[in-house]
């Protein structure tokens, strides 16, 4: 089937693209995992498939590795990612309150993304920037001393 | 251009004296993670805006100013070198601000403090405290935080205008590798990552291992909620953990080195990344290093979420590309780390004193502290408290001191503090006369840490407090080891029996025995600290477990 092989070469120089300036030795497999999930946002079967290839590691030590880090998403992730703090300052300071508060304006469940893909909501171990505590990280912006309402607020501006 | 004699280094120090203290007058806002949380971008901007057109006027960027209760915080520095610091200025307010500096008018609300420069005070400043005699900072003694928020950390010649690189220039001119790590060793300077190894002692360890490569890395994994000294460091003040790291190299004898950094932090990647760039172009890093026979050259390696890769050998595992779980020592990284190499890891705040004691002299540095704790110690001060921030003192320093005087908490509403983050435990308020240092936190049931201190007060329950830590570090554990894996899951399970109001009678005995095994059994550090939380709440807080087996929570937070 022709088309499928034109659509397979197509992902694998865009994957090609991705990875140029990483050495396409053993020690890449994080950075490369890195570099995927950068630009497609998550890391898909074929990601994975081609940094096993890319780095000559096998697929099932990729694998190992992309589960083993929190910060890698084997599922699509939405156009933003709400990250709420839970370090002990932002819990002791009511981090479970805004992360309920966000959850029930969202209408999901942790970890889902929006109907709409707009939004994907998760928790982070610590932001360190407990001063403000409770905080949350929306993409790379940190918004701190936040209580229920103005976390549902700020989701507006984006 | 490459610094190559003292001659030029001290050129790049006028030019950096200038940039800071310029003939202008110069606004700047404080745009670490903090400050950008708390609305600074937007101050940044607005003053930007309406401050344009006025060439006698500069905004500029800088590191934290400590006080993050504060934030954002706008320091408007005279050309004479006198200084304001503006408190929680909003983006409206900075506006204010710029009219009145177009206008030559004296702004006056929301004043935290003044500055006097070098030059003579001003009348019209007069009436306004001093920023060193408030509480908060008037016990504060700056080593490791010295540059924050006063130098633009993406500027090479300001970190050079406050001495910087001048520690470098003295060893690679003036010292043998084994005279850096005595200095060292005399400082007195101990890991700042938690566990106080001394630096100089675990230096010779890795100078002394065989082997042509060598590496040395950089610990700014800060993964203990809590703590974000770190952060602040290489957000305010990069340039002091690359000098740092380059001394360390030119000690142990390695030509490579990586910083570790959790992906958490992309202010602090960012600025590492400017800095390094500067560096390289200044020949600071790189080949032949200040003409020197010396070269090192530098690496960020990002962190992919992980708590267990702050152990070292979890770290090196994780830059090799692998699962970051720890191995058993020894072999110590000294001997066998990076690709089996000899390597040698500090922490950040450890690489920020390196520096200065090779500026300013061991002697200068051992002066500060207690007998066996020597320098300050950064904690970032938080929880149920005034005035949060990162709080820098010397050793010693009592945490009554810290807490009340410097922290603002009011006695009698405060029933603990909290230090070390998960590794670490509790101390409760009658004990706030004890010094800080890692002997007596440590006989106190606690650790230093990496300098974490959470003020808890009475209405929270530290039995929660507990399972919190217990259900932080069983969902971290790697997962290597039963004793860490099985054993925090199950301690986890009675917590949430407790805190659920299903205890039953023998459930403390029983957590009290579990955490002995996991103390005992478990591999790294992870799993035999993660029993710490438990043992040292049950040590000063016994009744709170027995009130919950009685279906009775003290401070009314669980069973609601």
């Amino acid at each position: 089937m022709p088309e499928i092989n034109e659509s397979l070469r197509e992902r694998q120089n865009t994957y090609q693209k991705i990875l140029e300036d990483l050495p396409d030795t053993r020690e890449s497999v994080i950075p490369a995992l890195q570099f995927v999930q950068k630009s497609r946002g998550y890391i898909p079967e074929d990601g994975l498939e081609y940094v096993s290839e890319f780095s000559n590691t096998s697929l099932a030590k990729v694998y190992g590795i992309a589960t083993f880090y929190s910060q890698f998403y084997l599922e699509p992730q939405g156009e933003h990612t709400i990250k709420v703090c839970q370090g002990t300052a932002c819990h002791i300071k009511g981090a479970n309150e805004i992360y309920d508060s966000l959850l029930s304006e969202l209408q999901i469940a942790p970890g889902e993304v929006t109907p709409d893909g707009k939004f994907t909501l998760t928790t982070v171990r610590c932001l360190g920037a407990c001063s403000l505590a409770p905080v949350m990280m929306i993409d790379e912006d940190i918004h701190g001393n936040l209580t229920p309402d103005k976390a549902v607020d700020i989701l507006g501006e984006y | 251009m490459p610094i190559s004699t003292l001659q030029d280094l001290k050129k790049l120090k006028e030019q950096g004296v200038s940039s800071l203290e310029p003939e202008k007058t110069k606004v700047k806002v404080g745009l670490a993670s903090c400050g950008k949380a708390a609305g600074g971008d937007k101050v940044f901007d607005a003053l930007e805006e309406s401050l344009a057109e006025d060439e006698s006027i500069l905004v500029e960027k800088t590191g934290c100013l400590g006080f993050c209760a504060r934030e954002p915080l706008v320091e408007v520095t005279y050309p004479e070198g006198n200084s304001l610091v503006y408190q929680n200025v909003t983006s409206d307010e900075a506006g204010t601000i710029a009219d009145h500096l177009r206008n030559n008018k004296l702004f006056t609300d929301g004043i935290l403090g003044k500055r006097e420069g070098t030059n003579g005070g001003e009348e019209a400043l007069s009436e306004f405290e001093a920023l060193e005699s408030l509480d908060f900072y008037q016990n504060q003694q700056k080593v490791v935080l010295r540059n924050s928020g006063i130098i633009d950390p993406e500027k090479l010649e300001e970190y050079v205008a406050r001495e910087g690189y001048y520690g470098l220039w003295n060893v690679l001119t003036d010292f043998t590798p084994t005279e850096v790590i005595d200095n060292i060793k005399q400082s007195g300077l101990r890991g700042r990552g938690g566990a106080g190894f001394p630096t100089g002692v675990k230096w010779e360890f890795a100078q002394k291992s065989e082997g042509a490569q060598k590496y040395i890395i950089c610990n700014a994994d800060e993964g203990d909620p809590g703590a974000y000294m770190d952060r602040s460091v290489l957000e305010g003040d990069p340039f002091s953990v690359l000098e740092g790291m380059t001394i360390g190299a030119y000690a142990i004898g390695a030509s490579k080195g990586y910083i570790y950094i959790r992906a958490e932090y992309p202010v602090a990647i960012r600025r590492l990344e400017k800095a390094i760039e500067q560096a390289e172009e200044a020949g600071l890093l790189g080949e032949n290093i200040m003409e020197q026979d010396f070269d090192f050259t530098l690496e960020i390696k990002k962190g992919a979420g992980a708590f267990v890769c702050g152990e070292e050998t979890a770290l090196i595992a994780s830059i090799e590309s692998n699962r970051g779980m720890p191995k058993p020592r020894p072999p110590f990284p000294a001997q066998s780390g990076l690709w089996g190499k000899p390597t040698n890891i500090n922490n950040v705040e450890t690489w920020a004193n390196v520096p200065k004691i090779m500026h300013y002299g061991s002697d200068w540095f051992s002066s500060i502290g207690t007998e066996k704790s020597k320098g300050t110690k950064v904690f970032s001060l938080t929880g149920d408290i005034e005035n949060t921030g990162l709080v820098e003192v010397p050793m010693g320093t009592t945490i009554s001191e810290i807490v009340y005087n410097i922290g603002g908490a009011e006695p009698g509403s405060i029933k603990a503090v909290q230090t070390g983050g998960p590794s670490g435990g509790v101390i409760p308020s009658d004990k706030f006369d004890i010094p800080v240092d890692y002997e007596t936190l440590q006989k106190a049931g606690s650790i230093m840490g990496s300098g974490g201190m959470i003020v808890i007060d009475n209405n929270t329950c530290l039995v929660e407090v507990a399972r919190f830590f217990l259900n932080f570090v069983q969902d971290e554990s790697c997962g290597k080891c039963t004793p860490c894996r099985d054993g925090t899951k199950r301690m986890l399970e009675i917590l949430e029996r407790l805190t659920n109001g299903e205890g039953t009678s023998s459930d403390i005995d029983k957590l009290e025995e579990l955490c002995h095994y996991i103390k005992e059994a478990s591999l790294c550090g992870l799993g035999q600290t993660a029993p710490n939380p438990v043992l040292s709440t049950l040590r000063y807080f016994r009744d709170e477990y027995e009130a919950h087996l009685k279906g009775e929570c003290p401070a009314g937070v669980c069973f609601t």
